[in-house]
């Protein structure tokens, strides 16, 4: 780790105000970041906590629900109306890490976790993302949990974020903030892919902040559902992931969403699913139909290949488990 | 009532969960200073030079110690197993994440910040990464099992006996590299008062400490004090003296004050040895009615360069003893690698051999169609058919017997895919465990008072197994005198000699020596008229060694769950029977064998190092992506202990119980997830690509 310097802001506006500088991190739960600071892989100059300024609500109105960036991913999971509207979003929380980091991790630090990529988390191998140029050694390496979906020839990192399937596969729109201003992005444009520049990740610019997630309410979303296969039965990322949810009126599919992760460059939509199934009748057949989609256009690496058949069958079973 | 075999609680129970229980890293010496590695970021090479100006220039560094400047250590004396690789004593590079410099700094922060700034210019070689590549150069280990005897053994004619059998076996079985992971990391303290060098370690064999650092330094074994009260869990990584303790006292010298130095996570992976990676080549053979007929175990396990010491895992010797077969024939070899040296873990030898030989047989059952346990039954060895000798005790046929009853294994159908719970595919296994039962020399001070409350002192260590409680226990026998009025101290080198922590055999080694003490002092203390009484006794193994084969058995079973589709394998069920003969603590005992299994659950289906293929240069090297298993992976575990009061193998009859709970638990999984899925697995860890059909 490095030295850095810590402040300490009295209000929100303070800390955006502070965090212009470079080399400048904002730092909440720290689950992540601390992680990186004590490997040298993130090594700022300068800190600013927003833990006790940030906007930390949960609200739910007309239009949907409103997740602010320091919210708990604890109280966001126990969350009654959450749990209620959007099962999808409570079982991807607690799906996530374990209770101890589900009480310090915010909404917002959630969603810019960086990858867990073996290569990128150590500085004593080459990495385009952490230092770009330098080479991807995990596309010959060990990639068996890297990404099939959405890589390049100079990364194929997987985004670790299981919240983050489920906002996409709710269409849901993140609130940035900073001195200019508000601005609302979908997050389904929030996260770039690695193309030639790894190295960035979202299109937050610098000194700018997640304030808030919001996500609209809809049957769909009331009859949703996150299916997490991992090798550990708890605390570890996932290997395959999918977030569905579905609205069925007269047994034909009104509206269908379904998000992939664990195989993705970011969370990944999967809209040939969707669109085949979408207003179809629904049965056995059309979700398998469906579901053959899941890993149209991937690319595996030397290790991961098995992940196709995997992403398919788990975008089944989560689809039959909300068919019900 | 005796107080052995009770299951009291722990008498260091409550400075453990009070946190007053100090471990190596956890003591404060005045004037103390932290030392930070330096690890190499190539494979194979030499460092052609440093770039530490801007390091040096930070604030708080003291010292940065690299090949150049570390003092010269003497490379005779200290034990066989002295590690003397790396030390910064040449400049080569035989394995990626090898220490390279040593960094002391005022605070543990700046020791950091330095460390990270350090630059080092390299000459690169080209590391060789995998065994599998290059098995074919594999050689016959030097000292296999510390010169004791030869790699190879051979009865009777296996090959020729395979080439007519009726029912074969001819499989590759592979292991991976596994890393111990210790809750508590390698940490040591070390302060040198003129040529006196007095040493706060995690170890798990103060007595090898001494010994090496001694050796290392070219001082009397004497003038080293090792004190190490507490251990977080061992498993063999702290078992040799690991460069790291070395350094530490390397680094106190140079700046001439204590320096601390804890290993990271990080780290662990490449300073204190890790299980090999092995190749096991299996060819058995059993006639129609289900009797062995050749067994043919040829095991290849990874090594470092043979520069850095020799470590080969000892994978054929169970398959020498546990089945009643005429022909059978073992052998072991090395193949090098730019990786660090391996050494034991957890039942080194037994949990990577017995992986591939109660695979085998298994295989063997069902090619025969002969349920495993009764396969197993029909090839019993009644006495040790390697060295011909009656055992000391065995048990096993009651293992098996209580276990398969708990379990309800008769209720098993045979065939694969036959047992259902909606999509879920439920498999059921079994396998073997044995452990040989080793003791060696150990010496015992006691002393009772007036008062009559007595003091033990021994040299051992407590890795976190009850050695405190179960001493206690001895003694309150011994001397009939209540636990709470007996206080045990171990844990530092002036106390009476006492081996190593490992081999399972610290029970069978200090027990006796505990016994045999207050006898002594029992029979002092009706001449006693002084304040106390007290004795030192050394007490060691006799010729019941060479009369007898001596090990430990158990038998488990297992069942396993296995998403039909979706190939996720969870443990649902487990009974481990075992003979461990006889029981100190049922208490302590108990959490040995939960914990035993457990360790063999994540052998089976969780832990793997991964390595670069490029670099040589470990890419899981911390505890998230190294999995161990949590909670949620843990199933129910019942475990029995059958009975087994001999006194054969030692005056305690203790068998040694640290590591036969692990031994079988990766076959008996392998076994359970053929029988859930038909795929047969000849290698861990299971994955979930390797049963999705």
């Amino acid at each position: 780790m490095q030295a850095f310097k810590l402040t300490r802001p009295a209000s929100l506006d303070a800390a955006l105000a502070a965090a212009q500088g470079q080399d400048t991190k904002f730092i909440a739960g720290g689950t992540d970041l601390m992680q990186l600071l004590k490997d040298n892989v993130e090594t700022p100059s300068h800190l600013v906590d927003i833990e006790s300024v940030g906007p930390a609500g949960i609200t739910v109105d007309g239009s949907g629900l409103r997740l602010e960036a320091l919210a708990r991913m604890s109280d966001v999971a126990a969350h009654p109306e959450v749990r209620g509207q959007w099962p999808v979003i409570a079982q991807a929380l607690e799906a996530s890490a374990s209770p101890q980091v589900r009480n310090m991790g915010t909404i917002g630090g959630n969603l810019l976790q960086r990858t867990r990529c073996g290569y990128f988390r150590d500085t004593g191998f080459a990495c385009n993302k952490r230092d770009p140029g330098s080479g991807c050694p995990a596309i010959a390496g060990e990639n068996r949990m890297l990404a099939i979906l959405g890589g390049s020839e100079h990364c194929i990192a997987t985004h670790a974020s299981d919240l983050a399937v489920a906002l996409t596969a709710l269409d849901a729109v993140l609130e940035l903030r900073s001195p200019q201003g508000n601005r609302q992005v979908p997050i389904t444009s929030f996260y770039r892919l690695p193309g030639d520049t790894p190295h960035l990740e979202t299109v937050l610019e610098p000194g700018e902040m997640i304030a808030a997630a919001v996500v609209p309410a809809s049957a769909a979303a009331r009859n949703s559902h996150y299916l997490k296969l991992r090798d550990r039965a708890s605390f570890e990322f996932a290997l395959v992931s999918a977030a569905v949810a579905l609205e069925v009126r007269d047994n034909t599919v009104r509206d269908v969403r379904v998000a992939a992760g664990g195989v993705g460059t970011r969370p990944w939509r999967l809209p040939e699913v969707e669109a085949t199934l979408r207003g179809q009748t629904l049965n056995a057949e059309a979700l398998r139909a469906a579901s053959d989609h899941a890993a149209d256009g991937a690319h595996p690496a030397t290790q991961n290949a098995f992940k196709q058949v995997l992403l398919r069958r788990v975008v089944l079973r989560s689809l039959q488990t909300v068919a019900v | 009532m005796t107080v052995i075999g009770q299951g009291i609680d722990r008498i260091d129970g409550r400075q453990k969960v009070t946190g007053r229980a100090r471990y190596a890293a956890e003591f404060t010496v005045p004037d103390e200073v932290h030392a930070v590695l330096v690890q190499s970021t190539i494979g194979a090479g030499a460092i052609t030079g440093f770039d530490i100006d801007q390091a040096k220039g930070m604030p708080g560094v003291l010292a940065i110690l690299a090949p150049d400047n570390a003092p010269k250590l003497s490379m005779q004396g200290g034990s066989q197993q002295t590690v003397r690789v790396p030390l910064l004593q040449d400049s080569a590079v035989y394995f990626n994440g090898q220490h390279v410099a040593v960094v002391v700094a005022e605070t543990l922060e700046q020791a950091n910040a330095a460390a990270s700034q350090v630059r080092v210019r390299y000459r690169r070689d080209e590391p060789v990464t995998s065994m599998d590549a290059v098995l074919d150069q594999a050689y016959a280990p030097k000292h296999f099992r510390n010169g004791e005897r030869p790699p190879d053994s051979q009865r009777g004619n296996p090959d020729m006996a395979f080439i007519g059998a009726a029912a074969k076996v001819d499989a590759t079985y592979i292991t991976p590299i596994e890393h111990h992971n210790p809750m508590e990391p390698h940490a040591t303290i070390a302060r040198w008062d003129g040529m006196r060098l007095t040493v706060w370690t995690a170890t798990q064999a103060i007595s090898g400490t001494q010994q090496t650092l001694a050796g290392l330094f070219g001082i009397d074994p004497k003038d080293v004090h090792v004190i190490c009260p507490f251990v977080g869990g061992g498993f063999g990584c702290k078992g040799n003296t690991w460069p790291p303790a070395t350094l530490a006292a390397m680094a106190a010298k140079v700046v001439d004050r204590p320096v601390k130095l804890v290993v990271t996570r990080a780290q662990m992976f490449t300073s204190n040895g890790y299980r090999p990676r092995t190749v096991q080549k299996l060819r058995f053979a059993a006639d129609q009615e289900g009797t062995l007929v050749a067994m043919r175990h040829d095991g290849f396990s990874q090594m470092s360069q043979p520069a850095l010491g020799e470590f080969a895992e000892p994978v054929g010797l169970a398959t020498e003893m546990l089945y009643a077969c005429p022909n059978v024939a073992v052998s072991h070899r090395l193949v090098a690698t730019h990786a660090s040296l391996p050494t034991y873990m957890r039942a080194p030898g037994l949990a990577s051999g017995n992986f591939a030989l109660e695979s085998a047989i298994d295989e063997l059952a069902v090619a025969l169609n002969i349920d495993p346990l009764e396969f197993r039954l029909r090839n019993y060895a009644d006495t040790e058919p390697h060295q011909n000798k009656p055992f000391a005790s065995k048990a096993l046929r009651e293992c098996y017997r209580q276990g398969a009853d708990a379990f309800g294994w008769s209720r098993r159908s045979a065939a694969p895919r036959s047992m259902r719970d909606g999509n879920t595919l439920i498999g059921w296994g079994m396998a073997t465990s044995t452990y040989p039962t080793h003791r060696m020399p150990a010496s015992v001070r006691v002393r009772v008072g007036a008062n009559g409350a007595a003091l033990v002192q021994v040299g051992t260590q407590d890795l976190g197994t009850g050695t405190y409680t179960v001493i206690a226990q001895i003694a309150a026998d011994e001397l009939g005198i209540p636990v709470e009025r007996i206080q045990v101290e171990i844990g530092d080198s002036a106390f009476p000699h006492a081996p190593v922590s490992g081999g399972s055999m610290t029970v069978a080694s200090v027990g006796p020596a505990v016994k045999a003490a207050c006898e002594a002092v029992r029979a002092k203390m009706p001449a006693n008229t002084g304040d106390f009484v007290e004795a030192t006794v050394e007490a060691k193994p006799g010729e019941e060694e060479h009369r007898y084969a001596m090990h430990a058995f158990g038998a488990q079973f297992v069942e396993v769950r296995v998403d039909a589709d979706l190939g996720a394998i969870r443990v649902s069920r487990f009974v481990g029977a075992f003979d461990a003969g006889r029981v100190m603590n049922a208490k302590t005992a108990r959490s040995q064998l939960i914990g035993g299994i457990v360790y063999g659950l994540g052998m089976a289906l969780l832990e793997e190092t991964h390595v670069d293929g490029e670099t040589g240069r470990i890419v899981n090297a911390n505890i998230a992506e190294y999995l161990v298993p949590v909670n949620a992976d843990v199933p129910d575990i019942q475990t029995i202990l059958v009975e087994n009061d001999e006194l054969t193998s030692n005056p305690l009859g203790a068998k040694g119980i640290g590591e036969l709970p692990m031994v079988g638990v990766a076959a008996a999984v392998a076994n359970a997830v053929y029988h859930a899925t038909g795929v047969r697995v000849r290698k861990v860890p299971i994955r979930i690509e390797d049963v999705l059909t």
